[in-house]
């Protein structure tokens, strides 16, 4: 990799205005006492931020259908969630590890501080991993997870959501998002879906209905294609 | 050409990925100047934060079937960070500069929408006087939140603050 070479290192390019959300957004409450006041450090990204972590499926074992446990099928609507990773110059991002965490169909999820008060199901834990192809498609089983509320305001809803967690080729373009469902009416009111500035990035977090990944008399299929960062065009001397 | 997908918070419920054993990076059996990394996170208020994710990146030593790289571990209900891995040596910066022996670090958290990123260097080290990064830094204060200080024969103390007086030194990244 020239990557290990300093005079020859390409970064990646910085995000387009208004495509990111800023840490400093008070309709959602939590980021109040969280987010720095200083502003970030500018410096040219080097090895330390180009390059990233591996993971091998034989250290990490995929779990692409997270829809039963033992053989017992979760309750709720079963889906498929397939999409593509690419990056911001269209060029896939092959074998790298996608997790994916989320409620149950009774919006709650297997974890101890969540106290909605919704039926947990012993047969769905709402966590799962898998691996992007050659071609950077990657694919998962899962149950679509319901609406729970939260005590950012009065009467607050987060829609349905599916968290992800991507790395690409580089600890600087780790990425950790929440998809959409949509037709979604809570989308219009939740702060942190509109913390991100421009509509047609929000609207990139919607997954989107795909006949051709919806399989018959079994379940039905959303898209959810993710864009990771590029890289810069022209190598930057130091 | 596209533009890269937005950011989300990772909310409090990602411990559903956690995995404690990721926070030891040697657990494969790489074999090296063992350190601990430890440190508490705290908010704007000086409150812990103790539903926080923390994960670390090393270019060096090189990541290998017995060596990760990449660590990720859980705030406690103190507030509490703690790796184990391996010390890293210098790598190259830009042009023909070296840089100090350091850590990548993330913060991730409720309430927190893009990852922050920062690192952590040694005390003590020779090459951080002529590192390029802590070179930008100007106060000496803010410089040193980047410096994590041995509290042990080989555990490395680096607390990170959030916001406010102390704030931790973040990285455009
Ligand atoms: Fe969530």
């Amino acid at each position: 990799m020239t990557d290990q070479r300093g005079s020859e290192i390409i970064g990646f390019r910085a995000p387009a205005p208004g495509s990111q959300p800023s840490n400093d957004t008070p309709a959602y409450g939590s980021t109040r006492k969280r987010h720095p006041l200083h502003r970030p450090l500018a410096f040219a990204h080097t090895v330390t931020e180009t390059t990233g972590p591996r993971f091998s499926p034989a250290q990490f074992p995929a779990t692409a259908d997270i829809s039963m446990v033992k053989g017992h099928a979760a309750m709720g609507e079963r889906i498929i969630v397939s999409g593509r990773i690419t990056d911001e110059d269209g060029r896939p991002v092959p074998h790298t590890m996608v997790e994916i965490w989320q409620a149950n169909a009774a919006g709650r999820y297997h974890h101890p501080r969540d106290q909605h008060d919704a039926p947990l199901d012993p047969h769905f834990t709402g966590t799962g991993r898998v691996f992007t192809d050659a071609e950077g498609f990657y694919r998962f089983t899962t149950i679509k997870p319901g609406a729970y509320p939260w005590r950012n305001h009065h009467n607050a809803w987060r829609p349905n959501h599916i968290h992800f967690s991507y790395f690409g080729p580089g600890f600087a373009t780790r990425l950790i998002t929440q998809m959409y469902f949509p037709g979604d009416p809570l989308l219009a009111l939740d702060p942190v879906f509109h913390a991100v500035p421009d509509a047609g990035a929000r609207e990139r977090l919607i997954a989107r209905f795909d006949l051709d990944t919806t399989q018959p008399e079994w379940a039905l299929g959303y898209r959810f294609d993710v864009v990771l960062r590029g890289r810069d065009a022209t190598p930057m001397e130091g | 050409m596209s533009i890269a997908t937005a950011a989300q918070t990772i909310g409090p419920y990602w411990h559903l990925l956690d995995d404690p054993a990721l926070a030891d990076l040697t657990r494969f059996g790489a074999t090296g100047e063992r350190i601990e990394l430890v440190g508490t996170v705290r908010d704007g208020d000086g409150e812990l934060v103790t539903d926080g994710c923390i994960e670390l990146w090393q270019p060096s030593p090189a990541a290998d079937d017995v060596f990760p790289g990449f660590g990720r571990c859980a705030t406690d209900a103190h507030g509490r960070f703690r790796f184990i891995t391996l010390k890293p040596g210098p790598v190259p910066g830009r042009g023909n500069t070296l840089q100090a022996p350091h850590l990548a670090i993330n913060i991730l958290a409720r309430g927190i929408l893009t990852r922050l990123y920062t690192r952590a260097y040694f005390e003590g080290e020779p090459l951080n006087a002529a590192d390029p990064l802590l070179g930008l830094i100007e106060d000496p204060a803010r410089r040193a939140t980047l410096i994590a200080r041995p509290v042990g024969l080989a555990t490395w103390q680096m607390d990170i603050r959030l916001q406010g007086n102390d704030e931790t030194v973040f990285i455009e990244v």
